[in-house]
């Protein structure tokens, strides 16, 4: 079996590609939310904090949009050094 | 004869460009994150780029899935051509097939025809091709899915502007890094078919790396392609699939760049293409209420499992053709069947073209944007 499939890659790949693929357009989110609060607690989101885009928004902000770059950054390093 | 091959290798480079510019930019241009022209230019110039970056595929395409001492320049030629071929078809019916499947389909259909099936190595080609070919578009689209689900869940109640005008800028980041992808990918794969006809031709001696200017010509080949856009397929991916909204483009875009960045780091050469379709279904399943076409994914499937055997029988066809006029002759014979056939193609799309200007109309259930009475698109 394992010379048909690679399972030791595969779920590597699986892993990583979560964290790298859904995580990090969700962090890009998460800091898109800290700069711009939502317009208002509606029903549908009444759990969420009223935040405001303080000093706080931006440093959560500034570092979610840093770790999505420092990620892209190691991928392109990897890639380069891979060859 | 080598000049034909290498000439004829830089054009399936070529075609490979403007058949996947989608696979990178068909989000981003649907969404309005990148006008129609400048998204081709940017990954016309990121697949440059890319070409330049890692040379670790290239070997992969030849060596572990045919027999490399019955490969002959004839061979070489004939699953190009197979490759070609079965591209132009697909990009005219505006179907995203794996431009990679044609090239190994074209190569071993050729290699069979020469040396019958046993110069095939088969678990290579089903290991190395065949599972990750199978199993690649369901990861991409799971991620997607799973991306596509937290950014929505996220960014609820956030005023739509800021959140579209934020994600497209974020899509044009995760496209850019599919281009980048592509042409570490793709432009490889064509740098490794010369150096196969270099080595067959017996310029370079057997495990030689590419040289220079093979590698400095695919570079540009890819990226010339990619800049004409294929404004069918890209229309195909972007507005046939399912409706993408700049959240879902960039999760989208996000899975399509992780998926095919770790496994050729894992040293798979999967197809770009299969990849980033999975990606965009995934998004459409991600998204509650959004509309996925699944008679548009059926299609494309079906497309993606005859790629291998239908490239491979132009290939083996064709170098039947090549063989049996024999030598030189049947190369330029065949060539100019290959010249004639593109033009053929070429003038086809033109009646009704798709350009830049009606890329983004409205779905009307055909790649060409207003229902005619066209036998050919169904």
């Amino acid at each position: 079996m394992s010379t048909w499939i690679n399972l030791n890659a595969l779920w590597k790949i699986v892993v990583v590609g979560l964290l790298a693929g859904a995580g990090l357009p969700a962090l890009f989110a998460l800091g898109l939310r800290a700069l711009s609060p939502p317009t208002g607690p509606t029903a549908d989101d009444s759990t969420a904090p009223a935040v405001t885009a303080g000093p706080l928004g931006y440093a959560v902000a500034g570092f979610c949009f840093a770790v999505v770059l420092a990620a892209i950054g190691w991928g392109i390093y990897t890639i380069v050094n891979s060859g | 004869m080598l000049t034909l091959v290498v000439a004829t290798a830089l054009g399936f480079d070529f075609t490979n460009g403007f058949h996947d510019t989608g696979n990178a930019m068909a989000t981003s241009i649907v969404t309005g994150a990148l006008p129609p022209r400048m998204a081709v230019a940017l990954s016309s110039v990121l697949n440059l780029v890319g070409a330049f970056l890692s040379f670790s595929v290239a070997a992969t395409i030849a060596s572990g899935l045919v027999d490399t001492h019955v490969v002959t320049l004839t061979v070489v030629f004939s699953g190009l051509i197979g490759s070609i071929l079965w591209n132009l078809a697909t990009w005219y019916l505006g179907i995203p097939s794996s431009s990679s499947h044609a090239l190994i389909g074209g190569v071993v259909g050729a290699t069979m025809a020469a040396a019958g099936g046993h110069a095939v190595k088969w678990q290579g080609l089903v290991a190395k091709v065949i599972v990750p070919a199978v199993l690649s578009p369901v990861i991409a689209g799971l991620i997607a899915a799973a991306g596509t689900y937290l950014v929505y869940r996220i960014t609820r109640g956030i005023a739509e502007r800021t959140r579209g005008g934020g994600f497209r800028v974020g899509q044009v980041g995760s496209a850019s890094m599919v281009s980048l992808a592509h042409g570490t990918n793709d432009a490889q794969k064509t740098m490794g078919v010369i150096t196969l006809a270099l080595i067959a031709n017996g310029t370079l001696a057997a495990g030689a790396k590419a040289p220079t200017w093979v590698i400095v010509s695919c570079a540009v080949a890819i990226s010339l392609g990619t800049y004409l856009g294929g404004w069918r397929v890209i229309r195909a991916l972007g507005k046939g699939l399912v409706e993408i909204e700049p959240p879902q483009g960039m999760a989208a875009e996000s899975s399509s760049a992780a998926v095919i960045l770790l496994s050729s780091y894992f040293g798979y050469s999967l197809s770009t293409t299969h990849v980033a379709t999975g990606s965009i279904l995934g998004t459409g399943i991600g998204k509650k209420g959004a509309e996925v076409r699944w008679h548009i994914a059926r299609r494309m499937v079906i497309a993606w499992v005859l790629t291998l055997p239908a490239a491979g029988a132009v290939g083996a066809l064709s170098y039947a053709a090549v063989h049996g006029i024999g030598g030189t002759t049947g190369v330029v014979v065949i060539f100019i069947v290959l010249i004639a056939a593109s033009v053929a193609f070429y003038i086809a799309s033109r009646h009704p073209a798709v350009t830049p200007e009606n890329v983004n109309a409205a779905w009307s259930g055909s790649v060409v944007p207003q229902p005619e009475p066209d036998p050919a698109q169904r």
